[in-house]
């Protein structure tokens, strides 16, 4: 099974034997691969019909929820996982805020995947063209994206700031030479490995 | 990655005609209110071929009015086929050319298996309303006992819906080392109060027939026709959501115009009645069997004896679980079904749920429907898959 590259990227960030919690899964490839080669305990939520019947095809254990509905933290509770991750999803949610929360609760630790409104593509298209930008992270046109909160690297490190949330690590997926200097202008997708601070509840 | 499409199945085959088998149990069963059960027997079919290390059974446990009868047909004319047909059967979700199926009526049903209907053998008469009442973990235990004649020491799946899937929670808890696998549907980790309420409307509408006679109808001669069909035309309605008597019926009239009268007026009133008639004649259901069936609804309630705990119910549970919930299901709700997830998950079980779209109410588990197929399906798969069936 080949992954993503996305994934490749984020699989040291995930311990051997861990209990993971992959929300919004899709066809649970990631967990599917986590499970076969690192023995983890996986778990999947997903609301699409489709990508539940592929996820239990691929031996994962798939929850269907809304990620905008479910209380995470009642549904589980307190410190379930050991790794709590969402890859491409945040910018979709009606408030991430929440979603990182609840997954800091639930887990030890997180892993958010989300593309990078401050790509210097995204830029250009916008300073120039003057229109929204569309790329192969955004492909979708203004009126019909599920991305309703975009944000830039240095967004989402002001809030981790502003909210006491430690970040590990951050890495970028981008062609550009530079990308791991200049992440918010050079990355085009942001992988960044969370806890919570010290003194956060 | 795997590539998946809902699609309508191509109408695979059916079992054909099967013949159903009885199994007489001489040992005195011991039921959870304290009555003693002599002897008993129980009614039960089977699909597909054991085999050699017995590790392909799949137990279909019934809800309220089902039976034994789960697939197939019981001759050549027979135009209803059995009542979880389209999901059992070669091709089907639970595919009999790899699992071996045992349907098995209950004791205290009046299907063939032990129940109000049969004689007492301490008096030579029916039973009748001296039939003790049986619970979901009485059910199991005789169901272990038709395993153990059935040579299988190990479930691969024990899957029912409503009730149905009362009785798998049971043996979870109970038997944990006897099943690999639980499949819950439209199912309840216990009825809420006005669950309880709407079984005992139908209960009064039965016991209040003058036709009743305290229970001892068939010494009488009778049977209380009003009463079952009231309590069925209640049952019926509930399993049945809003939007879907709307989508059939809406407010037609049946003559086309109002006659300001108490005689059927709209198309809703004729059909229940129909549905109601139809129960209380031919289906031939014992009025009695009705009032225990419901009642062991009532009583199912694994967190009792653990402080109302469901996590520390689930705890025995070896099995892992497949949870299925459909969105127009008010009497059990998906909601109750994330209850039974939730406390799975808590409880340290490995569980999947899906929430199937559906008009149908609680009807749908039933019936066909593509997402559900195929999420049943893909289950069955990996249960065979993981023990190479």
């Amino acid at each position: 099974m080949s992954l993503k590259p996305e994934f490749t990227r984020l699989l040291d960030w995930i311990p051997q034997g861990a209990r993971v919690l992959d929300l919004g899964c899709g066809s649970a490839d990631l967990l599917a691969y986590l499970m076969k080669h690192k023995g983890v305990q996986g778990v999947g939520l997903e609301m699409n019909p489709i990508s539940i019947i592929a996820s239990i095809s691929n031996g994962v254990d798939v929850i269907q929820a809304d990620l905008n509905d479910i209380n995470l933290v009642n549904m589980f509770g307190e410190n379930a996982f050991d790794v709590v991750l969402t890859t491409q999803t945040l910018q979709s949610m009606q408030r991430p805020d929440y979603l990182i929360d609840s997954m800091l609760r639930i887990g030890k630790r997180a892993i958010v995947t989300f593309p990078n409104f401050g790509y210097w593509r995204n830029r250009l298209q916008l300073m120039s063209g003057g229109k929204m930008p569309v790329s192969d992270s955004l492909p979708y046109q203004w009126y019909d994206t599920p991305n309703t909160h975009l944000c830039t690297f240095a967004d989402f490190e002001t809030f981790c700031q502003e909210r006491n949330i430690y970040i590990l690590e951050q890495r970028v997926l981008g062609n550009a030479w530079g990308a791991e200097w200049f992440p918010n202008l050079l990355g085009e997708v942001a992988l960044y490995h969370i806890e919570k601070g010290i003194g956060s509840h | 990655m795997t590539t998946v499409t809902l699609s309508e199945s191509n109408a695979p085959a059916s079992v054909g005609v099967v013949t159903p088998e009885t199994l007489v149990i001489d040992d005195p069963l011991t039921l959870t209110c304290g009555a003693v059960l002599p002897s008993y027997q129980l009614v039960y079919e089977t699909y597909g071929k054991l085999n050699e290390q017995a590790s392909n059974a799949v137990l279909i446990c019934h809800a309220l009015s089902g039976d034994h009868h789960a697939a197939g047909y019981h001759h050549e004319d027979d135009k209803t086929p059995g009542w979880w047909d389209h999901y059992i059967g070669p091709g089907k979700a639970i595919d009999t050319n790899v699992f071996f199926v045992v349907g098995v009526n209950n004791i205290g049903s009046c299907r063939g298996s032990t129940g109000p209907a049969s004689i007492n053998p301490a008096t030579q008469q029916p039973y009748g309303p001296d039939f003790p009442m049986v619970t979901c973990a009485d059910w199991v235990v005789t169901q272990a006992k038709l395993a153990d004649h059935l040579g299988i020491e190990q479930w691969a799946v024990v899957a029912g819906g409503s009730l149905g899937g009362m009785q798998v929670q049971q043996w979870a808890i109970d038997f944990p080392s006897r099943l690999k696998h639980a499949v819950i549907i439209a199912s309840a980790p216990r009825l809420s109060a006005q669950n309880i309420a709407f079984n005992e409307v139908a209960r009064q509408a039965i016991m209040t027939d003058p036709e009743f006679h305290g229970g001892h109808f068939l010494a009488n001669n009778t049977i209380p026709k009003q009463g079952l069909m009231l309590a069925r035309m209640l049952g019926h309605l509930t399993y049945l959501s809003d939007d879907l008597m709307g989508q059939k019926f809406g407010r037609e009239l049946r003559s086309g115009h109002v006659n300001y009268s108490y005689d059927v007026e709209f198309q809703v009133e004729s059909y229940l009645r129909y549905q109601g008639e139809k129960f209380a004649t031919k289906s031939n259901f014992d009025a009695n069997s009705y009032l225990l069936m419901t009642k062991a609804l009532d009583y199912f309630d694994p967190a009792l004896e653990h402080n109302d705990d469901l996590v520390a119910a689930y705890a025995p549970i070896e099995a892992q679980a497949l949870v299925v919930a459909f969105t127009t299901d008010w009497r059990f709700s998906p909601e109750r079904s994330l209850e039974m997830v939730k406390a799975l998950r808590q409880a340290g079980k490995r569980v999947v749920y899906a929430e199937v779209e559906s008009t149908h109410g609680h009807d749908a588990f039933l019936l066909p429907n593509a997402y559900y197929e195929q999420v049943f399906a893909a289950y069955m798969r990996r249960v065979a898959v993981e023990s190479a069936l």
